[in-house]
């Protein structure tokens, strides 16, 4: 089964707690705008995106499972 | 373990249980909370609850089928008020007593009050939905001055959001500069003129003698004479762990639950979020955690704690928490104090969009930033990992 990160553009604050948990999913960059850097990582990212999921601040993260 | 027991049913107690049937705990798992209402999240209470643009439900923290899937028993609105930590058995408001196999305490902090002034109407303090939504109804009748007493950061939110709906507001702060004994004062002074540019009357070297009114609030006295008319006054002068109903529970208290590395208080007790004393390992020094990432950290960190038994972690995240006032997004990473050495390494204070960081004994501590986010947790991965002051100064000339 895969997963895909969603991003409510509209309620991201680039708070950074994402890039922090998992940098390998996701970056704020100099534009302080969030980049998704793989919308759909694997299985041992999970763990890390469901962490990030939990502590983004304006819980604007999700999962949709394909 | 066949029952846990958790007291508190915010966000630290929450993420507590969710961890537990995450990592495949089975057993029951009840739940205490003292206020009402489902758990909801408390950052927008300062901001866009009491801005009048949300509305409560859009602060739950779960909807209905995801708090069903956790399978929860339920006791609300009633309250812990005595515990005995070799039994782990929980004592509520009506007698009930609920021993367990582990117990997560996570009673959190209430705010600290003005001496003299619980009764007086239109004078509050902000902490629960119940607070904002009763200050928000008094900023929705069109009251002519509002008086914040306190400049950190709940005060300062509130100033903001006065503010933002148009209304007059003076704030009185006792330190020469708002957060001073955080921040150090030279970015207190930033703070400072932040409010200054959005009009608020910033009184500065001042306390509150006392607040008067006959039915409700009418003045703010101020240690240097001076009398501020006042409609409407919001008290943010800090909290006060919420550890009461341990006394004599066999647990130490001292200015929180006093825990272990791992967050451990007593065999099967663990405790997390604003009530919690730990030591923590990466900082050398104890602390209790006000911020709302902590909670959902060491939730999930006693929550592990309590299936893993022996062998566990210890607890040494670098604490995190952010700010929204105005147009700015204050955020700040580690353990900062008025005495360390600050430079700015990216921006500056006239533009006020920055990240200063922090060092103290060879280390880099904490690092601070406006409208900076990436730069707060670059230099919070350096925090986590123990760097010197040097190699974070190093790679601050290193970047672009």
């Amino acid at each position: 089964m895969t997963y895909r990160i969603v991003v409510d553009f509209d309620l991201c604050e680039s708070n950074a707690i994402c890039m922090q948990v998992a940098p390998e999913v996701f970056e704020v960059r100099d534009d302080d705008f969030l980049y998704i850097l793989d919308e759909t990582p694997g299985e041992d990212q999970r763990a890390k995106v469901d962490e990030a999921v939990q502590r983004c601040p304006k819980q604007a993260i999700s999962v949709a499972e394909d | 373990m066949r029952s846990v027991t958790i007291v508190g049913a915010s966000l630290a107690g929450m993420r507590a249980a969710e961890t537990l049937r995450r990592e495949g705990f089975d057993g029951t798992v009840t739940v205490v909370g003292d206020e009402t209402e489902a758990p909801y999240d408390r950052p927008p209470l300062s901001k866009q609850v009491l801005a009048g643009e949300w509305e409560p439900e859009r602060i739950s923290l779960y909807d209905s089928e995801a708090l069903a899937d956790l399978r929860l028993e339920w006791r609300l609105g009633g309250r812990a008020v005595g515990f005995d930590a070799a039994l782990r058995s929980v004592t509520l408001t009506d007698g009930e007593r609920l021993a367990a196999d582990g117990v997560v305490i996570a009673t959190g902090a209430r705010t600290r009050t003005l001496r003299g002034t619980e009764d007086l109407a239109g004078v509050y303090t902000l902490r629960t939905l119940a607070d904002s939504l009763a200050i928000r109804s008094e900023f929705e009748a069109t009251p002519q001055r509002i008086v914040v007493v306190g400049a950190g950061f709940i005060g300062a939110e509130v100033a903001a959001t006065a503010r933002g709906r148009g209304l007059e507001v003076t704030m009185v702060e006792m330190a020469e500069t708002p957060l001073e004994r955080v921040l150090g004062s030279q970015i207190g002074q930033v703070c400072a003129e932040v409010h200054a540019d959005h009009g608020v009357d910033l009184r500065l070297g001042v306390g509150v003698d006392s607040i008067t009114g006959t039915d409700r609030v009418e003045q703010v006295v101020l240690s240097d004479g001076t009398r501020l008319d006042a409609d409407v006054v919001v008290v943010g002068v800090g909290v006060i762990p919420n550890t009461e109903w341990l006394e004599g529970s066999g647990l130490q208290i001292d200015n929180g639950v006093a825990c272990d590395e791992t967050c451990l208080a007593a065999p099967g007790v663990v405790a997390a979020g604003d009530v919690a004393r730990w030591p923590n390992r990466l900082f050398g020094q104890s602390m209790r955690v006000e911020h709302w990432d902590n909670a959902i950290e060491q939730g999930m960190a006693a929550a592990k704690r309590l299936l893993a038994g022996e062998g566990a972690e210890p607890f040494a995240p670098v604490p995190w928490f952010w700010s929204d006032q105005y147009d700015r997004k204050i955020q700040l990473a580690g353990r900062s104090g008025p005495d360390d050495e600050v430079v700015v390494v990216t921006g500056s204070l006239e533009e006020r969009r920055f990240a200063a960081v922090y060092g103290r004994a060879g280390r880099i501590v904490a690092v601070l930033g406006f409208n900076r986010p990436r730069h707060v947790m670059q230099y919070r991965r350096l925090i986590a990992r123990g760097a010197s002051w040097d190699e974070a100064l190093e790679f601050a000339r290193s970047q672009p």
